[in-house]
């Protein structure tokens, strides 16, 4: 079972959402009632200190004070999303030893990482005296599992200092306008307060597009003013629109752009220091489409370099593509999977669990 | 483009190369090096199996072994098949005998299909005809609104009954379309669709309604070349689905081995029709089957490069600036000129990775800043024109002048001089050296002087002098690299990159 936690400020204390750890989260337009207990000390303790934050802090109860004081956190969980059928199996009849490089070739495991699997299974088989059908299956399973296991792969969406930004950054048509649109409905549905920045001022209908999104989502958008504007003074003015709105969440989507193109990736690094001005960017998503090759692995490789990219979104995964080259981009750049996309609609999208991926990589048709 | 795929087969064929002869182990170790090649290239599974066997049943043969270089014969039948696969002509778009001729665009989503959509419009222009485009993507949020301001940029208009976003039926879009073009008299419809899967039968099957409501004369399928080993499916899927008869790659101007190109030409069977290589909507071009081998092979595209000089440069202005040359003449005005006629041609860096050998200077390439030429340009433009006409009389307060005017240094305008003096006498040199005399190749030669001074330009810049040869024409060559040097070396025999 794919089990995410997070947490999050809510309205009123959610039924289904204890406050389960101690860890900081985030509350902005603050009830009164709610942030007693959480944040009452921290709110209190500083009155005698000089600075702006006291001051404003003490003139509380208002329900704004909370942006210069520490903001009342609470842990809240939001709503799980399951890959479900999303993904499909590997064999298309009984799992043959002998034919598994060349299957997990076909499914863009890339030569390297199928012939080493295949070898670890094929050792591990002969230790443990495997050799039926059903034994394999669960063997295979454990590996790939195994292989992309890892305890990083939830948004990293609670270290408290709001409002969170989260940069989608990745190359022409693998699907960031799209991620973000369903992003921003989720944590909508979990009473996050989102502020959508339509930074890719170079395609053609692209800030419409967003904008579409931002209405589906209800969130707030923030536009470039024209067409082939400096997408930098866009994320800017995203972060800046958070912070004045007291949002949570502040969501920047960027222009597409061929890893190869060192002009256009050098302004995404210019993206990241216009928002770092005013705040810290929480996640650097890479977007990859699934039915791409090989050339993830490239576009992995320039992303990180250049963005500084914390997790992947792989999309377009209820196609026929199986995502396979997410092995080598585990193994390589040992970055987490963080969510997947498989579909067009708002609720097509899932966070990563290694343990349901590798079972629908191997299961029986 | 593709340039992974030639180093790797450059290399493969850097073990076979002085070898007299081949035994059945060489041309083993070889293939397997060229399947792992192919496969990382993402070319699917069942095509490299299919042309690994191909090339092991000929390479066994006699023509291998009794050819007097058995390695180039190797890299001849690879090339050979390679083309094959691609197809052996590059073919043309089917215009219908009566107007309108119905192109449909179709492919999975993110293949870049609207963008193609506004190229293709823009090219048919070029090429005389009226197209007008149908915004029948009716799915993805404002897909009609990015194609119809695509149809503003290059003036042609776009059907669009629907604002889309969900609403609507694409179909009835797609009719009422051809009805309208029919009676205005619109030469060509282009048809949008959304992007579908092809596993998605509800949206095959409105792709098939599309169809048989427009009867397309093309459907062109959009294949995005990063594609990998599922290309094979999403082939066969739109193959047997909606039908397919002509190929469009798109997001060539990556570093995607482009792999997909052999597997959907293979399994679909129809020919590339275009390949897309940028996101200007200039960025697009007929597909050259044989020139795309020889581009895997790493042989440059020399014929293209050529053809799109002819496209900018007036005949007749090469050959007074061939004569200047000659005659020490050439001045910072003329360099200026050359280097606007030289954008014309469009953007630098997917014009100099045309040239053979371009594949190993990849990375120079990508490093190239195009606006270094504007810095330039504004150095040129703060001269007075005595200045421009002859840059000897550039003292240092001129010097100073000039560097405030343009808002540089005025380091970089003696750079700018220093390389300018370098590149006109290279020229000379050449120039009297005879180069090949094919019209448009002079123009060409300056892309090089003009660019190659500048690839990787801030890195050299800083570079003390004397870090390079003393010999200013053998440092300018050097600094060049590609652009000049590489016409004169590719004689025949010289080729598939076994040279040195």
């Amino acid at each position: 079972m794919f089990k995410f936690l997070k947490r999050l400020r809510g309205q009123e204390v959610d039924a289904s959402s204890p406050v389960v750890d101690s860890q900081p989260s985030t509350v902005i337009e603050v009830l009164p009632g709610l942030d007693l207990p959480s944040q009452a000390p921290a709110s209190s303790e500083p009155e005698v200190e000089t600075g702006t934050a006291a001051t404003l802090a003490k003139s509380d109860t208002s329900i704004d004070k909370k942006e210069i004081s520490e903001p009342a956190l609470v842990s809240v969980e939001l709503p799980k999303r399951s890959l479900g059928t999303g993904i499909r199996s590997l064999f298309s009849d009984s799992m043959d030893i002998d034919q598994l490089e060349d299957i997990l070739i076909l499914a863009d495991f890339g030569v390297e990482t199928a012939e080493e699997i295949a070898a670890e299974l094929r050792r591990e088989a002969n230790r443990q005296g495997l050799t039926t059908d059903p034994e394999l299956r669960l063997l295979l399973k454990d590996l790939l599992a195994k292989r992309l296991s890892r305890n990083d792969s939830a948004l990293n969406l609670d270290d408290g200092t709001l409002p969170y930004v989260i940069l989608v950054v990745g190359v022409n048509g693998a699907g960031k306008t799209t991620t973000i649109g369903k992003l921003a409905r989720w944590l909508k549905d979990g009473d996050w307060e989102v502020v959508l920045g339509a930074a890719d001022t170079y395609r053609a209908g692209a800030v419409d597009q967003l904008e579409t999104w931002a209405k589906r989502a209800d969130s707030p958008i923030v536009k470039p003013v024209k067409e082939g504007a400096d997408p930098a003074s866009v994320a800017y003015q995203t972060v800046e629109m958070a912070i004045r709105t007291q949002a949570d969440i502040a969501i920047i989507d960027t222009a597409g752009r061929l890893q190869n193109k060192k002009d256009l990736m050098d302004e995404l690094g210019k993206i990241r220091r216009a928002v770092e001005k005013q705040a810290k960017i929480s996640e650097v998503l890479l977007v990859i489409d699934a039915t791409n090759g090989q050339n993830a692995m490239s576009q992995a490789r320039a992303f990180t370099e250049v963005a500084e990219v914390t997790g992947i979104v792989m999309t377009k995964l209820d196609g026929t593509a199986k995502g396979g080259i997410l092995y080598s981009l585990q193994k390589e750049l040992n970055l987490p999977i963080k969510l997947v996309g498989v579909g067009e609609q708002i609720n097509d999208f899932a966070f990563f669990s290694p343990e349901e991926f590798a079972k629908g990589l191997v299961a029986k048709k | 483009m593709f340039g992974n795929l030639s180093d790797r087969l450059s290399d493969t064929f850097k073990n076979l190369r002085g070898k007299g002869r081949l035994s059945a182990s060489d041309i083993d170790a070889t293939l397997r090096d060229i399947r792992r090649a192919l496969l990382e290239a993402d070319v699917a599974l069942e095509v490299v199996k299919n042309f690994i066997a191909a090339i092991r049943e000929r390479a066994l043969g006699d023509e291998v072994s009794k050819a007097l270089n058995p390695a180039q014969q190797v890299v001849q039948i690879v090339n050979d098949e390679l083309t094959k696969i691609l197809g052996r002509e590059n073919k043309r778009i089917q215009f219908a005998k009566s107007p309108p001729t119905v192109i449909m665009l179709a492919g999975l989503q993110g293949s870049g299909k609207t963008t193609l959509a506004g190229k293709l419009a823009k090219w048919l222009k070029e090429q005389n005809q009226t197209p007008i485009l149908v915004a029948a993507d009716l799915q993805r949020p404002n897909a009609v609104t990015q194609l119809q301001i695509l149809g503003d940029k290059v003036g042609v208009p776009v059907f669009a009954p629907e604002s889309g976003n969900g609403v609507g039926n694409p179909i009835k879009v797609a009719k009422d379309a051809i009805a309208y073009a029919k009676k205005a008299q619109f030469s060509v419809v282009i048809v949008d669709t959304a992007g579908r899967l092809g596993i998605d039968e509800e949206m095959m099957q409105q792709a098939i309604g599309i169809r048989d409501a427009v009867s397309p004369d093309e459907i062109l399928f959009v294949v995005d070349s990063m594609l990998g080993q599922d290309a094979v499916n999403v082939a066969k899927a739109f193959k047997d689905g909606v039908g397919v008869t002509g190929v469009v790659l798109t997001k060539l101007d990556g570093d995607s081995r482009g792999g997909a190109a052999l597997s959907v030409a293979n399994i679909t069977g129809a020919p590339i029709l275009f390949s897309s290589t940028g996101e200007d909507l200039e960025s697009f071009e007929p597909f050259y089957p044989e020139r795309m081998a020889s581009r895997i092979l790493d042989m440059g595209d020399v014929v293209s490069l050529i053809e799109q000089a002819q496209k900018t440069f007036d005949e007749e202005e090469s050959k007074k600036l061939a004569d200047k040359i000659a005659n020490d003449e050439f001045t910072l005005q003329d360099f200026l000129e050359q280097m606007q006629q030289l954008r014309k041609m469009g953007n630098m860096k997917s014009l100099l990775g045309m040239l053979p050998g371009a594949g190993k200077m990849k990375q120079q390439l990508e490093d190239f800043d195009e606006s270094e030429i504007a810095r330039t340009e504004a150095i040129i433009f703060s001269m007075t024109p005595l200045e421009r006409n002859g840059p000897k009389v550039l003292n240092g307060s001129r010097r100073m002048r000039i560097a405030k005017g343009s808002g540089t240094s005025v380091t970089e305008v003696n750079q700018l001089v220093n390389r300018f003096e370098q590149a006109a006498k290279v020229m000379k040199t050449m120039s009297k050296g005879g180069m090949p005399n094919i019209p448009g190749t002079n123009p060409v030669t300056m892309g090089g002087a003009v660019g190659g001074g500048y690839i990787g330009g801030k890195k050299s810049a800083t570079k003390k002098k004397g870090s390079k040869s003393g010999n200013p024409a053998k440092r300018a060559a050097e600094n060049q690299g590609l652009g000049v040097s590489q016409p004169q070396e590719s004689k025949p025999g010289s080729a598939f990159g076994l040279r040195n």
